[in-house]
């Protein structure tokens, strides 16, 4: 079975400040990642590998330092990785494009992973419009999977319900992080990694041309969060009554 | 000449950053509190390839330079100083000499052993009356035939209760001083072998330490490590690997200081603002911060000269003298910032303060260490 997971590098967003003056991320200096939900993705691909057989390819539209962060993805058992090379402004729909191209170029394959959504962005778009480029079945918010032979079940977490779907090959398929732990490295799993071959493709040789982004981000702001800081001094069953009473009005508890 | 760890030596350290988090620091104050030996945590390193970090990959190993070596302690010790002694006994004073002086009969029966954890490595060395002067040990072996047999015991032994594989040292020749001391493999197993008291200790208190009794032990002729008389100097070239260990671990407690120090001092508010708005306590946690980097660096040279296969005793004791009282320097800061409640078990802090001072002690004093360096400046 081939199997694609699409991974994402993103800024570690834990480390990230709000220059208070501009109310701009700061993002120069940040440590880059894979994003949480994506090595979940990987996870379950080499569950899938591991159970029935196959290859694993790492897919990844960014810069071309990205490389290194996909070393991680093949320490962990990926078996190749390929970095897309794409300018930094392109959106959700080049990205899709670009990983359909990429999907396509390496002709067979059978079942393509992702995160529910990246944690820098956290769109969810990724997954979905791909499936729709790619003119697939999608099986979205997964958080269990039973890989066959010839067709997976899964379990999906609709938010007020949970549903159990199955789907014959290709099908593209969105994690949670509930779904696994993905497991880290041994030190002669990393060290193996270095042999496992990474290609850099470019975005406009992929896409035969250059893509334009539909959607133009102009500005990032951090959201102020104001608090009401009021504290509470009187003795402690009064100061228990007062605030289940605000938590009530500012209906908090109901 | 460059100054940066190699992607792959951040690759690791990047994962065992990431397991210390995951898996030791959720349970060490509680290991710590107990006198619990991690034996479920090293069977978890050991799947990682965490105790066969440098032991070559045909024995099961990593095969790995002393650098990511010492990235692998440093990381390990930030959450658990004990786990990060045990993890450098192993590596540097079980397996290292075996590497070195081992048969490859010897190096085939035992660095798999140790490589997946199936026996913990120890290093048996200090005597009752015989710490740093390797030369005042009683501890006797004697060849009967195919066996030498050993009398005497050890004191302060890492791991002692639980290791399997023990480089025992012990004179073979009383007239030949120095040069009549010879080292040993030896298994738990061997008749005659006993583990003597366990230490109640002020830090470290995970990595259970005690002494060793060896009653008439038949120990085989094979496992002799080296030649006979080769003892001192298997010693002394071993405890220099083991001094970077310590180093590492060191600079592992004072960095868990610095980090525990950086977020107290944040959210910790006092005349209406947080403490690390006070110049004090920001000059407190500047000198920290600059004794770990210039403590790091010197680490990561003994290891790089290590990894040259150059002479590395002056090296190797100048990173551990100054990372050991760098991190007694970072947790004794690290405290003061806490205030009163760095004082309690509540806070981390109390913990690092407690295990930091060994660092001075064991594998060499200070004192020694200046010895060292002073011996190799004046002759």
């Amino acid at each position: 079975m081939n199997i694609v997971v699409c991974a994402k590098q993103v800024v570690d967003v834990s480390e990230i400040k709000v220059d208070p003056s501009t109310k701009r991320p700061v993002l120069s200096g940040i440590a880059k990642k894979i994003s949480d939900i994506d090595k979940n993705a990987v996870e379950e691909a080499i569950r899938m590998k591991e159970k029935v057989g196959g290859k694993i390819t790492v897919l990844t539209v960014g810069s071309a330092d990205a490389k290194e962060r996909v070393k991680e993805l093949l320490a962990m058992g990926a078996d190749e990785g390929v970095v897309i090379v794409a300018p930094v402004d392109s959106e959700y729909s080049v990205v899709a494009t670009l990983l359909a191209a990429a999907v396509k170029k390496l002709g067979q394959v059978d079942a393509v992973l992702c995160g529910e959504a990246s944690i820098d962005l956290f769109s969810g778009q990724l997954g979905p419009r791909l499936a729709g480029v790619l003119d697939i079945p999608q099986l979205t918010y997964t958080t269990k999977l039973t890989a066959e032979k010839d067709h997976v079940t899964v379990e999906r977490n609709l938010g007020d319900h949970a549903a159990t779907m199955t789907s014959p090959y290709p099908v593209l398929i969105s994690v949670t992080k509930e779904i696994n732990t993905p497991r880290l490295p041994s030190l002669m799993q990393i060290l193996s990694s270095s042999s496992k071959p990474i290609r850099e493709w470019k975005a406009e040789e992929l896409a035969g041309g250059p893509l334009t982004p539909k959607i133009k981000t102009l500005d990032i702001k951090g959201v102020p969060m104001s608090r009401k800081n009021i504290v509470y001094q009187d003795d402690l069953d009064a100061s228990i009554h007062k605030l289940v009473g605000e938590l009530a009005k500012e209906g908090v508890l109901r | 000449m460059q100054l940066e760890l190699t992607e792959q030596q951040k690759m690791i350290r990047n994962m065992v950053r990431e397991f210390a988090e995951k898996e030791i620091a959720p349970i060490a104050a509680e290991l710590d509190k107990k006198e619990e030996y991690p034996t479920k945590t090293l069977e978890k390193m050991a799947a990682l390839g965490l105790l066969g970090i440098i032991i070559p990959t045909e024995y099961g190993g990593a095969g790995l330079d002393t650098v990511a070596y010492a990235t692998v302690i440093e990381e390990i010790s930030r959450k658990c100083a004990s786990t990060g002694v045990i993890t450098s006994v192993h590596n540097s004073l079980a397996a290292w000499p075996i590497i070195k002086y081992g048969t490859d009969a010897q190096k085939k029966k035992y660095l798999p052993l140790l490589a997946k954890g199936e026996r913990i490595g120890a290093f048996a060395g200090t005597e009752p009356n015989a710490g740093s002067d390797l030369a005042a040990m009683k501890t006797t072996a004697e060849l009967k035939g195919n066996h030498y047999i050993m009398n005497g015991s050890k004191t302060f032994i890492t791991s002692g209760p639980k290791a399997g594989i023990v480089i025992v040292f012990a004179v073979t020749n009383k007239a030949a001083g120095t040069k009549g001391l010879s080292a040993f493999i030896v298994e738990n197993t061997f008749k005659g072998y006993k583990v003597g008291s366990i230490f109640e200790k002020l830090g470290i208190r995970a990595s259970q330490t005690s002494e060793l009794i060896f009653e008439n032990m038949e120990v085989p002729k094979d496992n002799l490590l080296g030649k006979e008389g080769d003892g001192f100097k298997i010693a002394l070239s071993t405890l220099d690997g083991g001094r970077i260990g310590i180093a590492c671990q060191a600079v592992g407690i004072a960095q868990a200081a610095l980090d525990e120090s950086i977020s107290y001092a944040k959210q910790r508010e006092q005349f209406g603002q947080p403490i690390a708005k006070f110049q004090a306590i920001q000059w407190m946690i500047a000198n920290m911060a600059t004794r770990i980097e210039a403590a790091r660096l010197l680490v990561y040279n003994a290891a790089y000269a290590k990894d040259k296969g150059e002479r590395i005793s002056k090296h190797a004791a100048m990173a551990k003298l100054f990372a050991s009282e760098t991190a007694m320097d970072a947790v004794i800061d690290a405290l003061q910032i806490h205030g009163g409640y760095g004082y309690t078990k509540e806070y981390t802090v109390e913990r690092l303060f407690r295990d930091a001072k060994i660092t001075e002690i064991y594998e060499g004093t200070s004192e020694v260490q200046r010895m060292v360096i002073a011996s190799s400046l004046l002759g």
